[in-house]
């Protein structure tokens, strides 16, 4: 008997709430920048936080007040902060990003402990291995983040810049000289 | 549209086939000096002697690099499969002489940037011993999908300088059922003979091969397509086509000028047809290979011979004996041009191509692959060496674009940065073939902004790419994270009921 009692005040009694907070969510909803959530879903989504904002949405939102330049995402890139200018429609400077070279995340296995705190750590899974085994980096998939760096107990995960090769070699753009002004 | 070409040659203009419209289209063009004639009158020299160590880079063509058979330290024989071809575009690589694999390692490439590539290092033993050749049989005999198989696995790649595997072209000219095969002798880059003087040496054997290639591609006609200024190559082939192709095969000589040995530009010339921007010649119903490439053909079918090696032109101003080689592929560009009596000293800039399209290096020390038809060696008087000035908008490179861009609007885009931008210019559509930095008064490396800006739009797609498959990888973990989450929260419920029930049967008990 007790049972159903207890079962029934408490049915009635989640009902009543979740009917308050539905009608909540409803009546007190906070107004967001649609752009806000447009900008977030161009993000790479890894909360990497190499913009030093904690995730992509703050990241977003600090784009959005203009209190970030569009080209904070070093994941994301030139192309990034290209297209993220023309969803603004603000002036694009990519002078700051020319200069930074594309890295990579690379384990010296003599050191590697088997810890698998990296592992837990990569917000792209670009780390492979099992505690007590020797891991290894996922090349096309680390972002270089370089969370796992700060974790490593032993230092042997260091940032390289990535090794050009064939494939990546581009033609740089010509010299300008003095006579080619206008 | 008129033929300025025709003009320029000293023939009378034909008013009247500019009023019916027959007059043949061209656009565009230059007429740099042809330079050819320090080695169009010297025959192959076949007799290059084998240098200490062949250098073989396991990519020579476009597409998937190849990957080694061979492990360090085997006796290799000549001829012998070395790489295989991977995926769809590919080409294996053979042994151009019988000797010893030393090393598998990483080697300066023939390549503007000279950056090291895997390459296989074979000393050869000086026997020239052969594998077992296939023993002769007919070439049309063999079914056509057989013809395409065999050019494949001989490692054939364009020899005019673009190194695409013939064998997935000839499947697609088959596919699509092509009725003309074009078979380019245009060679109109200055310095470059190697075409001329295999046409001159060698024309029945190519009359031969383009036959094959038209029973493997199950089409009926071929047209040779000439420049006017190569009388004693166009005589010998023609020759050589009445002879042997009962009137399949049909030689035309064409105007000289640059670039005629463009593709779109030659099929518009003799088919009168325009293959479409983002098309390819096989949308028009044509297929074109290069001479070389049909020499390379006959000698597969024919002969069982594989591609080790090709006829390179060896010239420019600090060679003292220029001349075009038969050359094993994989020797060392410095020793090529030892052997004509070059002057280091004197050279300014090593070209691998012609002066036009080719690729400038930054050392000799790099070795031949099968897309170099020319190594030029050239002194400060034959490179323009002045500083870029301003542009004037006098248009020149407008009249000289083979494929009617603006180059002046698409570089002033990319100096300003705005790549999207000059992509609307047809800036994709640029062949590179360097007319209008050819005619720029003001020496403008048009060419060089439209590489730069091409590279670095591959670099955003790229990095465009990444950006798509980083968040496809957060995504999963997160997946993950809350899937393992839930697991975890069953298995403990489990372990939970698990704990319990040994206490309901103790009661029950």
């Amino acid at each position: 008997m007790y049972i159903i009692f207890a079962a029934i005040s408490l049915a009635v009694l989640g009902l009543a709430l979740g009917f308050l907070l539905g009608a909540a969510s409803r009546y007190f909803k906070v107004e967001e920048n649609p752009l806000i959530d447009e900008i977030e879903k161009m993000m790479p989504g890894s909360q990497c936080g190499q913009c030093a904002y904690p995730g992509c949405r703050p990241a977003a939102e600090a784009l959005v007040a203009g209190e970030a330049p569009p080209t904070l995402c070093p994941p994301g890139g030139k192309a990034l902060a290209e297209r993220l200018a023309n969803k603004l429609s603000i002036e694009l400077d990519l002078s700051t990003m020319g200069d930074q070279v594309p890295m990579v995340a690379r384990i010296d296995e003599s050191l590697c402990i088997g810890c698998a705190r990296c592992i837990k750590l990569c917000p792209t899974d670009a780390l492979v291995g099992a505690p007590k085994m020797i891991h290894a980096v996922v090349a096309d998939a680390c972002i270089a983040c370089a969370k796992c760096v700060e974790v490593c107990p032993t230092e042997c995960l260091k940032m390289h810049p990535v090794k050009v090769n064939l494939r990546l070699w581009r033609w740089p753009k010509p010299e300008e000289t003095a006579l080619a002004g206008a | 549209m008129f033929d300025i070409h025709a003009l320029w040659a000293g023939k009378p203009f034909d008013l009247h086939a500019l009023w019916n419209g027959s007059q043949p289209k061209i656009r565009g063009g230059v007429h740099p000096e042809p330079r050819k004639e320090a080695t169009a009158d010297r025959p192959i020299d076949t007799a290059f002697p084998l240098p200490p160590m062949l250098y073989l880079a396991l990519q020579q063509h476009v597409g998937k690099p190849a990957e080694p058979v061979v492990n360090v330290g085997d006796r290799v024989l000549k001829g012998q499969l070395l790489a295989v071809s991977q995926g769809m575009v590919s080409a294996p690589i053979h042994a151009p002489t019988s000797g010893t694999i030393t090393d598998i390692m990483d080697y300066p490439s023939a390549h503007p940037s000279a950056l090291p590539t895997p390459t296989l290092l074979l000393e050869p033993d000086g026997e020239e011993r052969w594998i077992d050749l296939p023993e002769k049989a007919d070439p049309f005999s063999l079914s056509p999908e057989e013809i395409s198989i065999r050019v494949g696995a001989a490692g054939i790649v364009g020899l005019g300088g673009a190194a695409f595997p013939s064998a997935v072209k000839l499947n697609l000219g088959r596919r699509t059922k092509i009725q003309t095969l074009l078979i380019n002798g245009g060679e109109c880059e200055p310095y470059l003979t190697c075409d001329d003087r295999l046409m001159r040496e060698r024309a029945r054997a190519i009359v031969d091969g383009i036959l094959i290639m038209l029973h493997g591609l199950g089409c009926r006609q071929a047209i040779v397509g000439i420049e006017d200024n190569k009388l004693e190559a166009y005589t010998n082939m023609h020759a050589a086509a009445a002879e042997l192709s009962d009137g399949k095969v049909e030689v035309v000589a064409v105007p000289s000028f640059y670039p005629m040995g463009w593709d779109k530009q030659l099929i518009g010339y003799l088919t009168a047809k325009e293959v479409p921007a983002d098309g390819r010649a096989t949308d028009v119903g044509v297929l074109m290979h290069n001479v070389g490439t049909a020499y390379a053909v006959q000698q597969a079918i024919r002969h069982g011979k594989p591609l080790i090696s090709r006829i390179v032109t060896v010239s420019g101003g600090a060679v003292g004996a220029p001349r075009n080689i038969d050359a094993p592929l994989g020797t060392p560009l410095a020793s090529l041009l030892a052997h004509c009596d070059y002057r280091p000293e004197e050279t300014v800039r090593y070209i691998m191509g012609g002066p036009m399209m080719g690729e400038a290096l930054p050392h000799p020390n790099v070795p031949l692959v099968k897309g170099a038809c020319g190594i030029l060696a050239l002194t400060q008087e034959e490179i323009s060496a002045t500083d870029a000035k301003s542009c004037i908008r006098c248009s020149r490179c407008v009249t000289a674009c083979p494929v009617g861009l603006l180059p002046l609007e698409m570089m002033a885009r990319i100096r300003a940065g705005q790549l999207e931008s000059s992509l609307k210019f047809g800036l994709k559509d640029c062949i590179s073939c360097g007319s209008c930095s050819y005619v720029c008064p003001s020496e403008i490396p048009l060419v060089h902004y439209f590489k730069y800006a091409n590279g670095e739009l591959l670099t955003r797609d790229q990095a465009n790419h990444k950006a798509e498959q980083t968040k496809r990888l957060a995504d999963e973990k997160l997946a993950r994270l809350e899937r393992q989450k839930q697991e975890a929260a069953a298995a403990a419920a489990q372990r939970k009921a698990a704990a319990k029930k040994p206490k309901i049967t103790e009661a029950a008990a």
